[in-house]
């Protein structure tokens, strides 16, 4: 029984433990509805299945989440201009490559367009990081004006048209390039993720970073600059953003400033969140926030296979979602064990008595 | 002057524990009827805390309140039921709704009721006679936020008293307001007593005591120093009392480190002309010699802090030049001087020290890689020989070297920020009350550690508030006042009752 307890404590100590049971707990559910859930197949050359779709779809997600979990570590506050920032990258580039009328011409070479879109993304997480970091606007106010702002920009560029790229080597990056069974968007997805981890391997940024979300004023002691930190990680922010567009866009091979993106912020919040880090800042884990990512998309994936309709599904989603930040607060926790106490100590004062 | 009142309140052996730090430890406190009662001590002496556990704002843990006329202890869990209990607080912030009128304020969450309507009329009638008692003469129809601060702490005080008080507190009630409206509120104060209303008057100012109080508690490190009658405690001696004459197991330590002799040929490393920075301290001269310990000494808000935050770029100069090795040094962010080697470790450690979620290795290197800069990141084997030598040299005691540094105590973490400064290899440190709320035989290591340091040929500077501390370790010390420099004690002439005289400064009772 000790034996049990500690393993149940080491368990739960490890800090990926709850993004994981959560994780879990979703893909269980799925296999006992629908008993193909893990099947995988290849059709056309290419792999079919859930758990293949699940993937697919939660990359630009993924992306998402790790601009946001270094922002919410570094300044405790959250970017949720992320998907009207990833509208506007797409706008970008697809202004940049076809102009003002849909077309299967591009004026500009396709490298160059994805670099302007992504230049794009970027220079909004730097006007965001402006503003919270040197002009310290709280980060909500800061990003709203994005939240925004941010589709207007891109309805400016696009002049208010849904705007198509009628040319297959534009869907590879959203879809698939030929001869590859494996959805492009993964691909960008562990890229991300691998450039970011090796970045926050290889140099001193992680720790930057979270030294300056736990303590700023110890930080600018320490000798570090808060404010350029808290201005980098929007920056990245913004990017991530913008990749994230490339992939939206390409999916759809077009842009409509309107749709891209929309509420991906709240998902990218939500994976950081259920992926154990606090939003207060500090401590961070990628690793916890892509699980998170990975579990949204699961979800959402999943309630679609039993059939749930498209405007019944955030109440469904809200449901899950409770539950999972409910198994994770600290609060809860809290109330549980001094309730078992109370109770134990009635029962011992009972034996007394 | 007084005779003996009857007693209204009494606090008997109160504890109070935060994780890591004892701030109060079996502390007695008596209040009696119709007396002000001046609450003293240095910052984190205890004041506040012991406020805050009368107003029920902080749980004790341990120790009992007895109000006159109540049987039983009370307990107050909530600033609610304090006042049902007839203690009642006024902050330094005033926590009234500036918007609503003067009369809503007196009355808000106890309005008077008609037909199950408020009554509109009772209140403002019923405020303007409550206020004409404080003879404040104003519209009471018209919102707060009309009058100045000193009428709205009065207004402040006015619901507090009419609420309930028998016992009203009033925490740092002056700092806000001219010598004017101090005098309308000592009249008002002195009113209240003629009531019968017992007074905690919480301050550091200390003339305002001797012009009010009856009587001084004063507190230090979270244990009660003592209970004196105002006219029987002279300045001086307060002030002492305050900051301390501790003897504990220091005084082996050998007195000073002998550097008298090389000390004529060291050079100046740290030279300050008319350095200063607006509203914080005015503009000094300051020169210190290789080797030396500098004390910086002063009481709370005398610009002790602000002089040493200036010197390394916590808080930008706006006047005059730093030199450093006789040549000038531009500080505008700490890391300008710490490129330079001086290192700074704060007074505050628990808000501007520890970095709370990082592990003790992280705490230590931090600074040292930031020096490094971003691309240079230390080896994990490097960072742990580092962590390893700091915690066998300084003997902090910590389950291993990966733990968060908030699990340690007090005293471990201070060891912990020390080391984070020594991995830089400083030539130059200032050390703002490193020994605060740490226990005896750890502050013992810490001031040996600081002479070793001197003898080594490092510069310190060294604050504290506890004077035995300072004549310990310091060979020069330097007396601020009201933020400013208003003289220097050469080693002959370090005494207690010499440094004691220049910080109370001239005045009455001194």
């Amino acid at each position: 029984m000790p034996k049990l307890k500690t393993l149940w404590r080491k368990l739960t100590g490890y800090s990926l433990f709850f993004p994981l049971t959560c994780l879990a707990i979703v893909l269980i559910i799925n296999l006992i509805k629908t008993p193909t859930f893990f099947h995988i197949s290849i059709n056309n050359g290419v792999l079919y299945g859930f758990i293949i779709d699940i993937l697919n779809r939660s990359s630009e997600l993924i992306i998402l989440a790790v601009g946001m979990t270094l922002v919410v570590a570094g300044s405790g506050g959250t970017d949720i201009s992320v998907g009207a920032v990833s509208a506007v990258a797409g706008a970008v580039t697809i202004f940049s490559l076809v102009g003002s009328m849909s077309s299967d011409i591009y004026r500009i070479p396709y490298g160059l367009a994805i670099l302007l879109g992504l230049l794009g993304g970027m220079a909004c997480g730097a006007f965001n990081g402006f503003l919270v970091a040197k002009l310290r606007i709280q980060p909500m106010v800061a990003t709203l004006i994005l939240f925004t702002a941010g589709r207007g920009i891109a309805q400016v560029i696009t002049q208010g048209f849904i705007l198509y790229v009628r040319k297959e080597q534009f869907k590879y990056l959203g879809n698939f390039i030929p001869g590859i069974p494996v959805p492009t968007p993964i691909f960008v997805a562990i890229l991300v993720v691998a450039v970011t981890l090796l970045v926050l391997k290889k140099t001193a940024l992680g720790l930057y970073i979270q030294t300056v979300g736990i303590n700023a004023k110890s930080a600018r002691l320490v000798g570090l600059n808060a404010t350029l930190i808290i201005f980098l990680v929007y920056t990245f922010s913004g990017l991530c953003a913008g990749i994230a567009g490339m992939i939206i866009t390409s999916r759809v091979y077009s842009i409509d400033a309107n749709n891209a993106g929309l509420n991906m912020e709240l998902d990218a919040i939500l994976a950081v969140a259920i992926g154990g880090n606090s939003l207060g800042g500090g401590k961070f884990s990628l690793a916890g926030s892509i699980i998170g990512a990975i579990t949204i998309q699961a979800l959402t994936t999943s309630l679609y296979a039993m059939k749930v309709t498209a405007d019944q599904l955030p109440v469904y989603k809200a449901i899950v979602v409770i539950f999972i930040v409910m198994l994770q607060s600290a609060e809860l926790k809290r109330m549980l064990h001094s309730m078992l106490n109370k109770h134990s100590i009635r029962k011992a004062g009972r034996k007394v008595a | 002057m007084n005779k003996e009142k009857e007693v209204l309140l009494t606090m008997r052996n109160i504890d109070k524990r935060f994780p890591g730090v004892t701030a109060l430890s079996k502390v007695d406190f008596t209040l009696r009827a119709g007396e002000i009662h001046a609450l003293m001590g240095e910052n984190g002496a205890g004041k506040s805390t012991l406020i805050k556990v009368l107003t029920g704002v902080e749980e004790a843990d341990g120790g009992e309140i007895h109000m006159q006329g109540i049987e039983h202890p009370i307990q107050n869990r909530s600033p609610q039921e304090a006042q049902a209990n007839g203690i009642s607080t006024v902050y330094q912030e005033i926590n009234l709704c500036p918007n609503l009128s003067v009369a809503e304020n007196i009355f808000i969450g106890r309005e008077p009721k008609k037909f199950g309507r408020v009554d509109w009329k009772t209140i403002n009638r019923k405020a303007k006679e409550i206020l004409d008692r404080f003879q404040i003469h104003i519209d009471v129809t018209k919102p707060l936020e009309n009058y100045s601060v000193a009428i709205q702490q009065m207004v402040a005080i006015a619901r507090a008293v009419d609420i309930s008080s028998r016992v009203l507190i009033l925490d740092e009630p002056t700092s806000s307001l001219d010598e004017q409206e101090v005098e309308k509120l000592f009249n008002v104060m002195r009113n209240l007593k003629e009531q019968g209303i017992g007074i905690i008057f919480v301050t550091h100012f200390l003339e305002q005591v001797y012009k009010v109080s009856d009587r001084i508690t004063v507190l230090r490190n979270g244990t009660l120093v003592g209970e004196f009658e105002t006219n029987k405690l002279p300045r001086v001696q307060l002030v002492a009392k305050m900051i301390g004459k501790e003897f504990d197991d220091l005084s082996m330590i050998k007195n000073k480190v002998d550097l008298s002799k090389n000390q004529e040929k060291a050079g100046v490393i740290l030279e300050a002309e008319q350095l200063g920075r607006t509203g914080a301290i005015k503009p000094f001269d300051l020169k210190i010699r290789k080797g030396e310990v500098v004390g910086l000494s002063g009481l709370l808000g005398s610009g002790r802090s602000e002089m040493s935050r200036v010197i390394y770029g916590a808080e930008r100069a706006d006047t005059g030049v730093l030199k450093w090795k006789g040549k000038k040094l531009v500080v505008n962010v700490p890391m300008d001087a710490m490129k330079a080697g001086i290192t700074y470790l704060p007074e505050n450690r628990m808000t501007e020290g520890i970095i709370a979620d990082l592990s003790v290795r992280e705490n230590i290197i931090i600074a040292l890689q930031a020096k490094h800069g971003i691309l240079h990141l230390m080896s994990r084997k490097e960072q742990e020989e580092f962590t390893d030598r700091y915690i066998d040299l300084l003997q902090i005691k910590t389950p291993d070297r990966d733990v968060p540094i908030s699990q340690l105590s007090g005293g471990n973490q201070q060891k912990v920020i020390l080391a984070r400064w020594l991995l830089t290899n400083p030539e130059f440190m200032i050390l703002d009350e490193p020994t605060r709320g740490i226990d005896v035989g750890t502050k013992a290591e810490i001031q040996k550690l600081v002479l070793s340091l001197a003898e080594k040929g490092k510069s310190i500077i060294f604050i504290s508030s506890e004077i035995e501390e300072m004549l310990r370790v310091c060979s020069r010390m330097i007396i601020l006042r009201d933020g400013s420099k208003v003289g220097e004690l050469d080693e002959d002439r370090l005494t207690q009752e010499e440094i004691m005289k220049a910080i109370a400064g001239g005045g009455y009772h001194a």
